[in-house]
């Protein structure tokens, strides 16, 4: 025991040698968790709608006044043909064209119906979806409010609408940092974890030091402790840093029990580490492990549910997301921080993370040991 | 008979017999059968070219590397059975510097002393001598060390425990020619302390400061004995050639046909004949006159570590 407290000693004495290390420990999920989750919104805000219209009528003019007050859309071009309008797409200089045909309003008036053309980019599918549906409802919201059909209501009995109202649970504004923001802190939380302490390890071997340390009587779970236990406490301290960002800069305080919220940390903390460290019993120089963490990370990190939901991924990728460690803790934290569920509720996450754990942990040690 | 084995082997404090060692699944023969044995307090050399097998013997000593074949013991231990007694009681330097660079040189002492649960305080007498060098730059960091102080450093490490056994590999390769000397009179005065030395080289002019040698080749030993015993069992007379063209003087003698052996060593070249004769040099002479090197000095000379081992190494196996 007497042995590790040197070792442990020593882990620390270099780390804070290391005043970039420190730097990159700290500094970097912080200042990433204040910048990353303003840049990852998923709100579609300004959609460039270019317009053609052929009517120039008061109605025409009004639906175009309508959208353009909107505030969802920026007006960047009114052309008189569809052909120069869609070199704006082209361009990439509109999302959207809104073609409003000739006799629009007469059409309207006379025969009750008219057809419009909506053409969208969809390069970028969910701008063009999302704004393609917002351009849907104004045109909705402009139809119901037309003089004909609100006079036409008058006369006839109200068709039965089913109105619908909704509201958003443990989001009520569905805004996208309360999603995203525990995310990133969970994944910034990994490539600490993962990689700083995949890299120690092999940083002895590509040194050599190992090659000193293997003739001396330190057991080998005493080197691995001597390397785990100081990744673990930083880990810790950025988890701690990270929920401080998050209530200083967006206002997120976790609803359920903080507590709980530490013990998932620990235990995933673990988990992790195992991996860095079975990433390190792989590779012989820093280089093949910062790559093969950097594989694995990038597999992590789109897989995870931090981005796209892991209920519509296609089966074989929810498989492999639920594989990913990462993907119960993301889940936890979300529950935790914006759901306030309790031990019952992600109890079966805390089995998943601890299963992690041994595995990784498990295989590293198992694998060390052959090594040599 | 039995009782007079075994104090043979308490005395020698390390022996290896038959150790056989194959790297890429037996492809590649590191190790062939080598056998020999250190008696204690003995300074003992591995002489050998680079890619000779000596590290992996050392490997296998400090029982990081398992033999196919054979055994070892250290210290009166098994290598594979009381791998944690040896580790307790040997020193190692490995060839490559192998401490934490970012440490200071303290802080490293510190730190190896402590794992081995002792002082540098407690050691300091085997130490000091070495320790004296160095201190100046005790808040050093050892990344920041010329070679000639990582090397002491690494000596320190290795000592801090007071080993019984010192194994070190190369300790003197990278170093400058008045931090080798300094190193072999620090080992000289270790010896005297008790301490049994291993230490591997691929200097031959090294060979002569150890107390017995062995030359390896190919990951076979092709004699074990004192340099002197080796320089002794040269079996023909040894001559140095000069010239002003030595590389045709060279050429010139391994075209005859009374030259058994003839390669550069220093501003000489030194041959062996197939057959001696008592005018020998005479005819040396005349043959290099013949090809034109009327300036040839030919004399004979006693041979060194490096003639025996390339003859050694020439001889069919």
């Amino acid at each position: 025991m007497n042995r590790l407290t040197f070792l442990l000693r020593k882990e620390f004495r270099q780390i804070f040698r290391d005043k970039i290390i420190i730097i990159m420990m700290f500094a970097m999920p912080t200042v990433q968790l204040i910048i990353l989750p303003l840049a990852m919104d998923f709100d579609v805000k300004s959609v460039n709608l270019s317009v053609v219209d052929h009517d120039h009528s008061t109605y025409s003019q009004q639906l175009i006044t309508k959208i353009a007050s909107s505030g969802y859309f920026k007006m960047v071009g009114a052309e008189a043909s569809y052909r120069d309008a869609l070199t704006y797409i082209e361009k990439g200089k509109t999302d959207l064209i809104l073609e409003i045909p000739a006799g629009f309003e007469r059409n309207l008036v006379r025969e009750g119906a008219q057809k419009i053309g909506i053409s969208a980019d969809a390069i970028n599918g969910t701008k063009a979806a999302i704004g393609g549906n917002y351009l849907n409802t104004v045109i909705a919201s402009f139809n119901a409010g037309l003089g004909i059909n609100v006079t036409a209501n008058l006369t006839s009995p109200p068709a039965s609408i089913i109105d619908i109202t909704w509201s958003n649970w443990f989001n009520p504004l569905a805004e996208y940092k309360y999603y995203v923001v525990p995310g990133v802190l969970v994944l910034l939380l990994t490539m600490i974890g993962g990689f700083l302490s995949a890299l120690n390890i092999v940083k002895e071997k590509e040194t050599g030091t190992i090659e000193q340390i293997n003739v001396t009587p330190i057991k080998k779970w005493q080197f691995i402790a001597g390397k785990l236990i100081p990744f673990w406490i930083m880990g810790m301290i950025v988890f701690t840093l990270g929920l401080l960002v998050c209530r200083i800069v967006y206002g997120i305080t976790p609803e359920g029990s903080i507590p709980l919220l530490y013990l998932f940390a620990a235990i995933y903390l673990i988990a992790l580490l195992g991996f860095g460290l079975l990433i390190s019993t792989y590779s012989n120089s820093q280089i093949q492990a910062m790559f093969t963490a950097f594989f694995f990370m990038m597999i992590f990190m789109l897989m995870s549910g931090l981005f796209t939901p892991v209920e519509s991924m296609p089966l074989w990728a929810r498989s492999i997301a639920n594989l990913v460690p990462i993907t119960h803790f993301i889940k936890v934290v979300r529950m935790i921080v914006l759901k306030g569920s309790g031990f019952s509720d992600v109890q079966p996450e805390l089995l998943y993370i601890i299963g992690f754990a041994i595995i990784l942990n498990g295989w590293a040690i198992w694998n060390y040991r052959k090594t040599s | 008979m039995i009782q007079s084995l075994s104090i043979i082997n308490r005395q020698l404090s390390i022996k290896c017999e038959n150790i056989t060692k194959t790297y890429n699944k037996g492809e590649l023969l590191a190790v062939d059968d080598v056998s020999f044995a250190v008696e204690k307090g003995e300074l003992f050399g591995l002489i050998g070219p680079d890619g000779a097998g000596k590290t992996s013997i050392f490997r296998i000593l400090t029982t990081v590397l398992l033999a196919d074949k054979g055994t070892a013991t250290v210290a009166g231990f098994d290598v594979v059975d009381d791998y944690r007694a040896i580790r307790n009681r040997v020193g190692y330097m490995p060839g490559k510097f192998s401490l934490y660079q970012d440490l200071t040189i303290k802080e490293n002492l510190e730190f190896f002393a402590t794992v081995f649960g002792t002082t540098i305080e407690e050691n300091y007498e085997l130490i000091k001598d070495i320790y004296d060098q160095i201190k100046p730059f005790n808040n050093r960091r050892a990344g920041k060390l010329s070679g000639g102080m990582k090397q002491k450093l690494a000596l320190c490490c290795a000592l801090i425990h007071k080993p019984e056994v010192l194994l070190l590999d190369e300790p003197t390769t990278g170093v400058d020619v008045v931090s080798r000397k300094e190193f072999w009179d620090m080992l000289k005065k270790l010896k005297q302390q008790g301490i049994t030395i291993l230490v591997s080289t691929p200097y031959m002019d090294e060979a002569n400061l150890c107390e017995r040698i062995a030359l390896i080749q190919n990951g076979k030993i092709l004699s074990v004995d004192t340099p002197q015993n080796i320089i002794k069992a040269f079996p023909v007379s040894l001559y140095a050639a000069k010239a002003d063209n030595i590389y045709k003087l060279l050429t010139d003698f391994r075209k005859s046909d009374f030259v058994a052996s003839a390669y550069a060593s220093g501003e000489y070249m030194h041959l062996t004949l197939k057959e001696d004769k008592p005018d020998s040099i005479r005819m040396l002479t005349q043959y290099a006159a013949q090809h034109g090197h009327s300036d040839a000095e030919i004399k004979k000379i006693t041979p060194g570590i490096e003639d025996s081992f390339i003859r050694l190494m020439q001889q069919p196996n």
